[in-house]
């Protein structure tokens, strides 16, 4: 029976708490209104409540959607298309946000949490900034509100029923048809990094909220410069947040995707990106006024931007208007028009304000000094700004064509052909900038400094870093003059702010650490940047495509390396050899070999082939039945350095019906630099083996013949009593060949069978993939002794891989970590400066 | 002049700077003709087109060849004007592609051949699915 109640409650809930947030900001809006102070309490009280229930309703709809896709209730379309039975546990919560209206639903759940923290931490500006967090939280529900109004489609519900989405005869059939199996989750996102990257990026999506509100309560209320301080330890908050959120992601892309690094400049990276980039200048700014009173303007123009930013982004990824620019957006539920709706409607608000406010806004008309650290700040901020609109410019391309079409004119725009490039060359000048700024500019904290004086403190810091990095672009043969930049500023960032960090540690003012310690960090990740991406090498390249055309030598190198099982092929300074299919049984330590085992009909179960022993104990043996994840399948590949086995890699490849090949590198790490390698091909194992024409042997025992150009010797012939498969009758005779095949690095046994019933001859075929052979024991002549032999070849297995090596990819994940506790530091010294005055 | 002045102008410079590179460095979506005729002028600027697997009366695809060693492949591509060019790719053979419901390659004609630098696939995906498979239906 279909469970029709569980998704009609869902669905109340969504109801509910879209007319709750809606009737919070009426409350908050008229509590805003009030001179009389009883009645902007009692209004107060109203929008408070009513954030409340609207909160509570949010989590009953997230339990009841998790109920759903816990419990397989494949009827309903969301549990259906990202679900199934065999997933574990923790990949249930993946699948929770796999989907558009999951992800909006934690967008919409971090804000209400955010909201109830701003209730309680701060009365004073709860009315009019809670208007603004109700009104968003309207527009966000409204996004899975799932209602027809006058025939316009109104959100798109998570509780469809499967027969209202798919149009199937089956259906028509049977309404309550409930299919036995979900299509389960993309297997790319089967990892843990996508249980915790999308709700710290969310987290980060929804706090980019809290200074918007703040910005907006204060022009509003003509508090122009008193929202900073609430507003400060929370943007700092919020741009820790999108930054570790996108290292996330970068790290799950690193180790899960094979496209060769961390980060692809693909459109769903750069719409987090821009506005991560005018967040981080508005920290600045803000920092700069609370200081000195300067950059108000600009605080409030950049805190704008940066949540419009956000709304852009949300429109981008999920309005379908990337089409064919982006490889991984959602999917289009239909939703473009509200989207854009949502994000005009706060361009409109946030920007009318602003002009209509403007000329109240308090400015500074004093020139700031070149010696001033408003100065460097400033020329950081303007910089950041340039580098964001380069990447805005690039992204919104697609954009670009559709406003195009609405006037009639046709456009052909297409994204950037080779859009690394088109974005680092421009991103690498902005980063030297920033290294240099953020080196110089923690200088002017203490105090106020002219020409000689910053020379003083400077000249010691450049000249170290100057001598640092001679050493290394000599020591690495760097020449591109972009690179030798920004080793440069890398390395004066590190040591400047480094200075920096020893003197506030010298005062014990550690409190104070969090700009040097943020800056180093940031410092770090550049280095670590140009490093691995600068100087990733392909190691497994071969040049021999060089014969195929002299003038095209750059183009035609070849990035991968075919290799046989075991085959050894040299690579830079590694002997590699394919050792064969690996598989992962549940319960099973290590990754056995796929010949241990035989598939069975069902495709979770197998049967072992022989016994398996790993670190020295038994784990199963020869008949045990066993749970296999039959999607997974690892390549073992050997490593060897001068004939000594370095390591093996196992990269993964999953063969799926619906995605084709889906492959996930393997990594080896080391202090100084990861060794990444991926498959890039497979044979097609939906294809059947294609056999030559059989060749018939005749041969005697201990004779050699070759097979597939591999020496083989029949060893012996001997009669059996029992064959798998095959039950022997009392009358029947059955013999096995003995086959040794001497292959590169391993000898074979193969054992095909000759069986005689009665006047029947029949035979069981050996097989071995390895070596793309197959025996069959034909006939036995007795009058010579000898025994007669087909043998059929093929292409043994193979992979295609790839080998990259990326140096110093290290110094990137720890930058990131000496980013995070540098921000932690600033936000506990700015919330305790706004607890301490409010 | 004040600083400031001179900050903003150069902060506009870099921007115009920014739009102009971003205009040129924009690719296009072209078809067969048009590419041919871009490289014949003697462009080296690499474009899109966007176009399906050449098929045969009976639907079945025509052209897809491995290169000897599997580290490249040739194929035959029909563009949306309904030409058809061989297309060479210096990469192992997408596994999917032949699944692939629409290709977008990008790159640019050398002779005859049209290099793709990169290629995009459409596939049928297993996440946008709008009827019930036998498979999942079982």
């Amino acid at each position: 029976m279909i469970n029709l109640f569980i998704g009609n409650l869902g669905h109340l809930f969504v109801i509910l708490s879209f007319v709750l947030s809606v009737a919070s900001a009426y409350a908050y809006f008229r509590a805003t209104k009030k001179e009389d102070i009883s009645a902007q309490k009692e209004w107060t009280f109203n929008g408070r409540i009513l954030f409340y229930i609207h909160s509570f309703f949010v989590v009953g709809i997230i339990v009841v959607l998790f109920l759903i896709i816990y419990n397989n209730y494949f009827e309903y379309h969301y549990a259906w298309s990202h679900a199934s039975k065999h997933l574990p546990v923790h990949y249930i919560i993946s699948c929770f946000w796999e989907g558009q209206e999951g992800s909006f639903l934690l967008w919409i759940f971090w804000n209400s949490v955010l909201g109830i923290i701003l209730i309680k931490t701060n009365k004073k500006w709860e009315a009019p900034i809670m208007v603004v967090f109700a009104v968003v939280q309207a527009f966000q529900v409204s996004m899975i509100l799932g209602l027809s109004v006058m025939d316009v489609k109104i959100g798109s519900s998570p509780f469809m029923l499967l027969r209202d989405v798919i149009s199937d005869p089956i259906f028509a059939i049977n309404p309550d048809f409930i299919p036995k199996d979900g299509t389960g989750l993309n297997p790319l996102l089967q990892n843990y990094w996508m249980v915790i990257h999308p709700p710290t990026l969310f987290l980060g999506y929804a706090t980019t909220l809290i200074p918007f509100s703040f910005m907006i309560a204060g022009l509003w209320k003509k508090e122009y410069k008193n929202w900073i301080k609430p507003a400060l330890p929370w943007a700092i908050f919020s741009t820790a947040l999108l930054a570790l959120g996108q290292l996330m992601g970068a790290y799950w892309a690193y180790e899960t995707l094979s496209f060769g690094g961390y980060w692809s400049w693909d459109p769903v990276e750069n719409a987090v990106y821009v506005p991560w980039i005018f967040q981080v200048a508005s920290i600045h700014t803000m920092i700069i006024f609370k200081k000195n009173n300067t950059a108000l303007k600009t605080s409030i123009v950049l805190v704008i931007t940066t949540f419009i930013l956000i709304l852009y982004a949300t429109f981008l990824t999920r309005s379908g208007i990337l089409g064919n620019a982006s490889v991984h957006s959602f999917t289009d539920l239909g939703l473009s028009g509200q989207l854009l709706i949502y994000l005009l409607a706060f361009v409109a608000v946030a920007i009318g304000l602003c002009i209509y406010r403007w000329k109240e806004i308090p400015t500074s008309d004093k020139e700031v000094s070149t010696y001033s650290r408003e100065f460097w700040i400033f020329m950081g901020a303007t910089v950041l700004g340039l580098m964001g609109f380069q990447v805005f410019a690039g992204t919104s391309i697609p954009v670009y064509n559709t406003i195009l079409e609405q006037f009639g004119i046709t456009s052909n725009l297409a994204p950037p052909a080779e859009q690394a490039i088109f974005y680092s060359k421009f991103q690498i000048w902005g980063a030297i900038l920033i290294a240099i700024f953020s080196g110089t500019g923690q200088f002017f904290f203490w105090k106020s400094m002219d020409k000689s004086k910053l020379w003083n403190e400077l000249s010691i810091p450049i000249l170290i870093s100057l001598a640092v990095s001679t050493v290394i672009f000599l020591v690495y043969n760097i020449t591109q003059l972009s690179y030798i930049l920004l080793l440069t500023a890398g390395v004066y960032s590190v040591v400047a702010n480094s200075t920096i960090l020893i003197r506030l540690l010298k005062k014990k003012s550690f409190k104070l650490a969090g700009g040097s310690v943020a800056h180093i960090g940031i410092a770090m990740m550049l280095l670590g940047i140009l490093f691995s991406s600068g100087f990733s090498k392909v190691i497994s390249l071969n040049k021999s495509g060089m014969m195929f055309s002299r003038n095209l030598s750059d183009e035609m190198n070849q990035e991968n390396v075919i290799l046989f099982t075991n085959e050894t092929k040299t690579m830079n300074e590694y002997q590699i050899t394919y050792k064969g299919q690996r598989v992962e049984l549940a319960g099973v330590p290590g990754l056995p070999s796929r010949k241990l085992i035989r598939k069975t009909i069902d495709e979770h179960t197998v049967v072992a082939n022989s016994d398996y022993i790993h670190n020295e104990k038994l784990v199963f043996a020869t008949g045990d039945t066993l749970t296999i994840l039959p999607e997974n399948t690892y390549y073992e590949v050997e490593y060897k350095k001068d004939g000594e086995k370095a390591f093996s890699l196992y990269p993964r490849a999953q063969v799926n019906p619906n995605m084709g090949l889906i492959v996930s590198p393997d990594i080896k790490r080391q202090f100084d630099r990861d060794l990444y390698t991926h498959i890039s091909s497979i044979p097609d194992p939906d294809t059947n083996t294609e056999w030559s024409d059989p060749v018939t042997n005749i041969v005697e025992i201990e004779e050699r013949f070759f097979v597939n150009d591999f020496v083989a010797v029949l060893k012996k012939v001997q009669k059996i009593e029992e064959i798998e498969g095959v039950t022997l009758n009392q009358n029947d005779i059955a013999a096995e060949a003995i086959i040794e095949v001497q292959a590169k690095n391993k000898t074979y046994t193969l054992k095909p069978v000759f069986i005689i019933r009665g006047k029947m001859m029949g035979n069981l075929p050996a097989v071995e993939d390895d070596l793309g052979v197959k025996i069959s024991f034909m006939n036995i002549k007795p009058e010579d002794g000898k025994f007669e032999l087909t043998i059929e070849t093929s292409q043994p297995d193979y992979i295609i891989m790839k080998a990259i090596e990326m140096p110093f990819i290290n110094l990137l994940w720890l930058g990131t970590l000496v980013l995070m506790f540098g921000f932690t530091i600033a936000i506990v010294r700015r919330y305790k400066e706004f607890k301490r005055n409010s | 002049m004040k600083k400031s002045h001179i900050i903003g102008i150069v902060v506009i410079a870099i921007a115009v700077f920014v739009i102009i590179s971003t205009a040129g460095d924009a690719s296009t979506y072209v078809n067969f003709e048009e590419a041919k005729a871009l490289s014949e002028s003697g462009s080296d600027k690499k474009v899109h087109v966007v176009g399906q697997l050449k098929k045969d009366a009976d639907g079945e695809i025509i052209g897809v060849e491995p290169g000897e060693d599997k580290l490249t492949v040739t194929f035959l591509m029909e563009d949306n004007n309904k030409e058809t060019n061989k297309v060479f790719y210096n990469k192992p053979m997408p596994p999917d592609l032949k699944q692939s419901e629409q290709v977008v390659v990008v790159g640019h004609y050398k002779g005859d051949i049209f290099y793709a630098k990169s290629i995009l696939l459409k596939c049928p995906s297993k996440y946008e699915e709008e009827s019930l498979q036998v498979s999942a239906v079982n």
